[in-house]
């Protein structure tokens, strides 16, 4: 069994783990500027220092029929060399704890099995591991 | 030059150091192919560079290597150890000729010509003399940083830039002492100075790419022997120093393959009715999250059938898979190592080293190497490489509350939809503006990327690739010079944007593709494939013509780009002789075509045409100007007169447009409407060279063979020929010439080869009058 970090958030009503891997910061987002005709799930562009952030909604992915997020806390992660914001609803502690495999037969809906990686327990509370980058839209729809 | 001299030597020194272990192994192993295109492509680079540079020393032992090392990697020659040994000597000579040229020092040349001889077969190997002391290094002013280094620093301008304007935004709010307002200004200064220097140490115009490239071309036709002209184009995009770097050598390689392989010697092009010149366009543009580089030739194109027949001649591919390759495919073939679609190997290029390297190289850098093929009419090579930053001058505009940013360079004109000046309409289900006379399509920004507009109040004329439409925006905002980075891929996917950027004000925006809003849009534009060769005319001299009141007082336009010049001649060096008007120019005769009697003033104006080869003097009353021709399709065809290629609308004004092609097809040959004679030519001679100038002298157009399609009015030969009745032109009436004066019998109804008379009265019944 691996024991590793993870980052306790909560999204879509859910409690998830990330692993502190793919985490490089949490901040709170300002003015995020529409980034029209681009996928539901991009919420739009915000600036972080000096870089331009894509906002990345995955309660679109996770939730049918959910649009726009109030969120505006977000986990900062980069995937291809691009920096992606991935809001969230709350973020709890880092903890550390041991990665299981996923329980047999267990049917995952669409957007969650897409990201599961695995499962943690906190305190008996069972949760999946997420995979951030599952949640970006692929490079491949932009061939 | 000094730049590119030391960008050389800066090379050369890498190279060499990087080499240093694949000589070695080769010299272990001499067998070893990959080692052998290591060195082969490093001596074919400098041979490349030292051209253009004019180190004739460098050219000379480079092009020496590079003959050996193609015989070797052609099987032709076995890499021994002599022969291991003199290529490394010259290697070793390169080397210390190149830190000599650095350091300003003389080098010796003595022991250059037993090099090369030594790497001639079965020479005897060169003494090799000890190693003169490698001369010193020259200090050199400047130092290489790593490409981070330097995004850590633009990264940091930009935080800076961020925060100062934040602290002026606070400052604003309150009260505070002028001296803090004048240390703040003086801060901005310096912020917005260090910003310029630090963009500088990252970005670079592409004109640092292409302004060796007129000298190049220059010479390198020169040493062809060709005419080449270049047209430079876009030059101001600025572009990331690494991938200008990455992008020189290909571009160098393209460039001389398409004037040694391309454009075609100026016999051949006058021949297949091209300008004497070669054109050669080269030009930068940004698409997407793309720059494209496109070197564009009006040569003879890739001869892929003669790549095939190579391909399978070296056995690199089978029958069936040749057989199977699409057209597209077998271009490709010009980028497989060892092929090359010239058969003569010359010294600018040519061992098709060239192409296999060039697209090695861009793809490294993620890019790409696209090929248009026009056989027969040119070639157009796209050097596609990702855009991983740029700064442009943008024009930022809003739509529904958003701003966004489309490039300064595509933007053509910017409107205000009041008055009369601008129209909108609905035409069936598109909506179209006219702006003074010019219709477009119209595209509103807001609904198009479905955010709510509010007024679309102003139209910003964009010039797509592909053309033109009016964008209609609630407001133009600024103009502000901003670094562009692509944007995600999910961003870019939808494929109206080019990048994004973070302007002063720090709120992020999106850079507009003209041509993605164009694409989704649906708008169409009539030339998109096809068309490219007849953009690249367009944007030429061919567009532009000269409108002249002709002597029958027609207003007439010409084409600019067949005026050689307008000039006066006196009437009286024009003289009608041998059936037609021609010019005195010293020596030299010219046809001259006029379409009325040229008459009272004692001078007359002349357009002197040239189709690069010919001359043709076309008397005109007075040049007008100089216009803008529409494109083809608004020309409307003329209907059965000759020189007229059709009517033009001008200013509102119906204007003949010359037909250039016809008056040099005309010019100095017989009337098409002259009789024609054909002549069953014996092997003697005599009818080739007596008798057809003498018939033509008759006002008769003389063949000896009938083109599909001809027809001839009148046939000759000789009393004694068999004319085969599968000949064309067998059942022609047929006059028929003896050798002797008298005839044979009563029945002999042929005519002594030298009665004139009788023979034109002959050929006049023969067709029929």
């Amino acid at each position: 069994m691996m024991i590793e970090q993870f980052l306790i958030a909560k999204i879509a009503g859910r409690r998830i783990a990330i692993p502190t891997a793919q985490v490089q910061s949490v901040i709170d987002l300002g003015d995020i500027m529409p980034a029209p005709l681009a996928p539901p799930q991009v919420r739009g562009l915000v600036a972080i220092r000096s870089r331009v952030v894509t906002v990345i909604n995955a309660d679109v992915a996770l939730v049918a029929g959910t649009s726009t997020s109030e969120n505006r806390r977000a986990v900062i992660t980069v995937v291809d060399g691009h920096d992606y914001a991935v809001l969230v609803e709350s973020l709890d502690e880092v903890e550390t704890l041991a990665r299981q495999p996923l329980s047999p037969g267990m049917a995952l809906t669409d957007g969650w099995r897409a990201c599961a990686m695995g499962l943690v327990e906190l305190a008996g509370e069972p949760m999946l591991i997420i995979d951030l980058a599952a949640w970006i839209p692929s490079v491949a729809l932009a061939a | 030059m000094d730049d590119l001299l030391q960008e050389f030597i800066a090379e050369t020194r890498e190279t060499l150091e990087a080499l240093t272990g694949e000589v070695v192994a080769w010299e272990a192993n001499p067998s070893d192919r990959a080692r052998l295109d290591a060195i082969f492509r490093f001596v074919h680079t400098v041979k490349g560079s030292c051209g253009f540079l004019d180190l004739p020393r460098l050219a000379r032992l480079s092009h020496a290597a590079e003959d050996v090392l193609s015989a070797v990697r052609a099987d032709k020659r076995t890499p021994d150890t002599a022969l291991v040994n003199a290529v490394l000597a010259v290697i070793d000579r390169i080397g210390e000729l190149v830190e000599a040229i650095d350091s300003g020092a003389s080098l010796d040349d003595s022991s250059e010509d037993m090099l090369i001889a030594a790497l001639a077969e079965n020479a005897a190997p060169a003494v090799t003399s000890p190693h003169s002391a490698t001369p010193q290094r020259a200090h050199n002013r400047s130092v290489r940083l790593g490409v981070e280094l330097l995004d850590r620093m633009m990264s940091g301008m930009s935080d800076l830039v961020l925060a100062r304007n934040d602290l002026a935004r606070r400052l604003r709010e309150g009260d505070f002492d002028p001296r803090v307002e004048a240390a703040l200004e003086r801060m901005s200064l310096t912020v917005a100075d260090m910003r310029d220097t630090v963009s500088r140490t990252r970005m670079q115009a592409v004109e640092a790419l292409f302004t060796a490239v007129p000298r190049m071309v220059r010479d390198t036709a020169a040493e062809l022997g060709k005419s080449v002209s270049v047209r430079i184009e876009g030059g101001d995009v600025e572009l990331d120093r690494e991938m200008i770097e990455l992008m020189r050598d290909p571009l160098v390689h393209l460039i001389r393959n398409a004037i040694d392989h391309g454009i075609e010697s100026a016999d051949d092009r006058v021949a297949a009715g091209k300008p004497a010149n070669g054109r050669l366009t080269i030009s930068a543009r940004q698409s997407g999250n793309h720059i494209l580089i496109d070197i564009q030739d009006d040569g003879c194109g890739i001869n892929t059938s003669r790549l095939v027949a190579k391909a399978r001649a070296l056995h690199l591919y089978t029958d069936e898979e040749l057989a199977a390759m699409s057209e597209k495919d077998r271009c490709q073939l010009v980028f497989h190592p060892g092929l090359s679609s010239r058969d003569v190997v010359t010294t600018v290029s040519g061992r098709g080293v060239g192409m296999d390297i060039v697209r090695a190289n861009i793809e490294l850098t993620g890019g790409r190497v696209l090929l248009i093929n026009n056989p027969g009419k040119g070639l157009t090579i796209t050097i596609s490489v990702p855009l991983t930053l740029s700064i442009l001058t943008t024009v930022i505009v809003e739509a529904g509350g958003q701003r966004f940013a489309i490039a300064r360079q595509s933007v053509e004109e910017i409107v205000k939809v009041r008055g009369d000046r601008v129209r909108i309409d609905q035409i069936g289900g598109s909506t179209i503006a006219t702006v003074r006379g010019r219709r477009l399509p119209l595209v509103v920004l807001g609904s198009l990327l479905g955010i709510e507009a509010q007024g679309a109040q102003t139209l910003v004329i964009v010039a797509a690739r592909e053309g033109q439409f009016a964008m209609a925006v609630d407001e133009v905002v600024d103009t502000e010079e901003l670094v562009i980075k692509p944007a995600a891929p999910a961003v870019m996917a939808s494929g109206v944007y080019a990048g994004q950027t973070l302007p002063d004000n720090g709120l992020p925006m999106l850079l507009i593709d003209g041509s993605g809003i164009a694409a989704r849009a649906g708008l169409t534009f009539e030339r998109v494939i096809a068309g490219e060769e007849e953009v690249a005319v367009a944007v030429d001299d061919a567009t532009r013509a000269l409108l002249f009141d002709d002597l029958d007082g027609q207003r007439r336009v010409v084409a600019l780009a067949a005026i050689d010049r307008v000039e006066t001649v006196d009437v009286a060096t024009i003289r009608f002789t041998a059936g037609r008007l021609r010019l005195t120019c010293g020596e030299a005769l010219v046809p001259v075509h006029a379409v009325a009697p040229i008459d009272g003033a004692p001078t007359v104006s002349v357009l002197r045409l040239t189709d690069g080869g010919r001359e043709i003097a076309y008397a005109i009353r007075e040049a007008v100007e100089i216009v803008s021709l529409p494109p083809m399709s608004a020309i409307a065809p003329a209907t059965g007169s000759d020189m007229i290629a059709g009517v033009a609308m001008i200013a509102g004004e119906q204007v003949e447009l010359v037909d250039v092609h016809a008056l040099f097809a005309g010019a100095d040959r017989p009337k098409a409407n002259a009789p024609l004679c054909l002549i069953h030519a014996d092997e003697s001679g005599w009818m080739a060279n007596f008798l057809k100038p003498a018939i033509e002298a008759s006002g008769y157009r003389c063949v000896t063979r009938l083109q599909p399609g001809e027809e001839a009015d009148v046939a000759l030969a000789m009393a004694g020929a068999s004319i085969d009745a599968a000949t064309p032109g067998a059942t022609v009436p047929l006059v028929r010439l003896r050798m002797d004066r008298d005839p044979i019998g009563p029945g002999d109804a042929s005519i002594y080869r030298y009665d004139r008379p009788a023979l034109q009265a002959a050929l006049a019944i023969g067709r029929g009058q």
